[in-house]
């Protein structure tokens, strides 16, 4: 599998960086640089940098409206900064052609529709896009790289399969295998388990991870679960009213003060008995 | 052309095909390819057969001989000069007409996303009656005046649904309130206008290819031939928007320009439709939701669509000449009869869901 990893040159960087240094020492792709992000004249992150981990699973995680969606935007070029710069390679990402851009990093909507009546394989085989010219629309190369995107999610059964009559979960990972399929060192994901069962939101983790250990492929998620983030985060980043509150392991970062802080709601803190990561308990008002 | 390699083949559900030259590729769905194909024949049949009724019947061969450049010079005036335009025409703006109800339905997601339920047929409307009443206007000013009034109420809708980026659905509610009020305002200019002008205007506002000769139909033709290499250009693109605008955006299309092009490319078709045999309704509406219903792909397939435009858009004309003995309609009122039954069709389909 490990031919979805990115075209040679950047494939052989990555393997360079792996060899020279643990992930996290690497250096960063992605980089945000005192970003003021809004909406018409609503500012709802101010002057906010952060550096995204290269070759980690990095959670976003903060109360409703603590801006984490929009700066996952912003980092994804769907969301132009009003002041500061997202820095992408060094270059800033607005200064890239958009498809350039998508085969560098992609993103997993909170949104995305399915055209009605198409099949699992032609949704999937959308994700080739960004590598497809108009002359050039179906290669080897894109069935080769579809078909493998298709395997590493557990989707080839579906393959013929309309999209509209497919299980939450298996919709949701038909989406992740468009956005493998695109190929990109970076992944962003924007609350990919909503709507999604227990059991299907711990599958969708558990397969973002085996990718981003697989592949080296940087991923960053925005999820509510705080203990979904301890986790399965190499790197958690707390935001609260459009700060960050704190980051790093979750280990490290996860206290009963920062929860408390953070979400303003007084909890116990456990070990986690399975993954050995910090696990929230609330205490709640009937209790106390 | 060669098949892939079937060890190792993507099973979509439907029968495909991979066409490979040199490094150019593409995919190809069997079912759409059949559809198109029988589409055309049927629109090449109906050219001949359309060329060949009229008050001087001409056999079928002869036709086919004229056509051919083998005709004597009778067969050569009746077919060539007289009947030719006509038949070509009908063939064409029916294409470009189905082919701007295919990009707009897809821009809207949306099968009431047709360019006649939005306004710009009544807009173009509007701007050929200014022209008439105002000037009264020859061919070229009126067809002028429809361009443009296409165009401003395109804008003006386009404006008016634009918030923080462009949704399909509000271009379709602004859409509607600009057509309605346009209608009354067109309305309000026929009343006004003398009795002939108003005549004028109200047959111009049927829908009409009659009296179409080479002189009104090259100009048309052309435009027509240059906006469809660029909407099939905007296409590859285009259809991403289908994805919604944030997966779109991610797979790198720039939405907002592409929508834009998109917009102007099939406002553009319209007008040119409008302008060259007035305001034609309901074949851009239907006919993407009819080849849909026959290739059974999702999205709005721009080529097929443009097929069954041609097809409807020529029956319904020939169906107007000679359905019935020694009157002629104007193709725009049996266009909308075809889209009333259309309408009942789709209320009993859904229906029966």
């Amino acid at each position: 599998m490990d031919t979805l990893l990115p075209e040679a040159p950047v494939r052989d960087l990555v393997d360079d960086f792996a060899a020279a240094a643990p992930a996290s020492e690497r250096e960063p792709r992605l980089v945000a640089r005192g970003v003021t992000l809004g909406y018409d004249n609503r500012v709802v992150v101010e002057d906010l940098s952060v550096e995204i981990p290269e070759g980690a699973v990095t959670v976003i995680v903060g109360p409703n409206a603590c801006g984490k969606s929009t700066l996952l935007r912003a980092l994804s070029r769907l969301l132009k900064p009003g002041r500061g710069q997202v820095f992408l390679d060094g270059r800033s990402i607005h200064a890239y052609p958009a498809k350039e851009v998508a085969r560098r990093l992609g993103l997993l909507p909170q949104t995305s529709i399915a055209p009605d009546g198409i099949t699992v394989a032609d949704l999937v085989a959308r994700g080739r896009h960004p590598h497809q010219r108009i002359w050039q629309q179906w290669s080897a190369e894109d069935e080769r790289i579809v078909l493998e995107a298709m395997a590493a999610t557990r989707v080839l059964d579906l393959s013929s399969r309309h999209v509209d009559e497919l299980s939450g979960g298996q919709r949701q990972r038909v989406w992740v295998a468009m956005a493998l399929a695109q190929q990109t060192p970076l992944l962003l994901l924007d609350e990919p388990t909503t709507y999604l069962d227990i059991a299907h939101q711990i599958d969708l983790l558990e397969l973002c991870r085996e990718l981003n250990r697989s592949h080296g492929q940087t991923m960053v998620a925005v999820l509510h679960d705080l203990n979904h983030a301890c986790r399965y985060a190499d790197h958690i980043i707390a935001m609260k009213d459009g700060a960050i509150v704190a980051q790093g392991a979750p280990n490290d970062v996860v206290t009963a003060e920062l929860v408390e802080d953070v979400f303003d709601m007084p909890c116990l803190i456990i070990n986690d008995p399975v993954s050995q990561t910090p696990l929230i308990v609330p205490k709640g008002r009937s209790w106390r | 052309m060669t098949a892939t390699d079937t060890s190792l083949r993507l099973h979509t559900g439907r029968r495909t095909t991979v066409l490979r030259l040199g490094r150019a590729s593409m995919r190809l769905d069997l079912r759409s390819i059949a559809v198109c194909a029988v589409l055309a024949a049927f629109g090449l049949v109906l050219l001949i057969v359309s060329v060949a009724t009229g008050d001087f019947p001409i056999p079928i061969p002869d036709v086919v001989t004229t056509l051919l450049g083998q005709g004597t010079s009778k067969t050569n005036l009746i077919v060539l000069e007289w009947r030719l335009p006509r038949a070509l025409m009908a063939l064409v703006l029916g294409g470009a007409l189905g082919a701007s109800g295919a990009i707009f339905q897809s821009l809207t997601r949306n099968p009431l996303g047709s360019p006649d339920i939005i306004g710009f047929n009544t807009g173009a409307y509007s701007g050929a009656l200014v022209v008439i009443i105002l000037f009264g206007g020859s061919y070229v000013a009126v067809a002028g005046g429809a361009l443009a009034g296409g165009l401003v109420t395109a804008l003006v809708v386009y404006a008016l649904a634009f918030k923080r980026g462009m949704q399909g659905f509000r271009m379709i509610i602004v859409g509607i309130a600009v057509s309605a009020m346009l209608a009354s305002f067109n309305t309000w200019m026929i009343l006004r206008a003398d009795l002939e002008v108003a005549m004028a205007a109200a047959v111009w506002g049927a829908g009409s290819l009659g009296g179409i000769s080479w002189a009104q139909a090259v100009p048309a033709l052309v435009i027509c031939a240059i906006l469809g290499v660029l909407a099939l250009l905007g296409d590859f693109s285009g259809k991403q928007l289908e994805l919604g605008d944030d997966a779109a955006s991610a797979l790198g299309t720039r939405t907002q320009s592409v929508r834009l092009a998109q917009t102007v490319i099939g406002v553009a078709l319209t007008a040119t439709v409008t302008a060259a045999a007035g305001p034609i309704g309901f074949v851009a509406l239907a006919a993407p939701q009819l080849v849909k219903r026959l290739t059974r792909v999702s999205g709005t397939g721009l080529i097929p669509a443009a097929l069954m435009g041609a097809a409807l858009l020529a029956a319904s004309d020939w169906v107007a000449q000679h359905a019935l003995p020694g009157i002629t309609l104007p193709v725009g009122a049996v266009t909308v009869s075809l889209g009333g039954a259309y309408f009942i069709w789709l209320l009993i389909a859904e229906a029966r869901k």
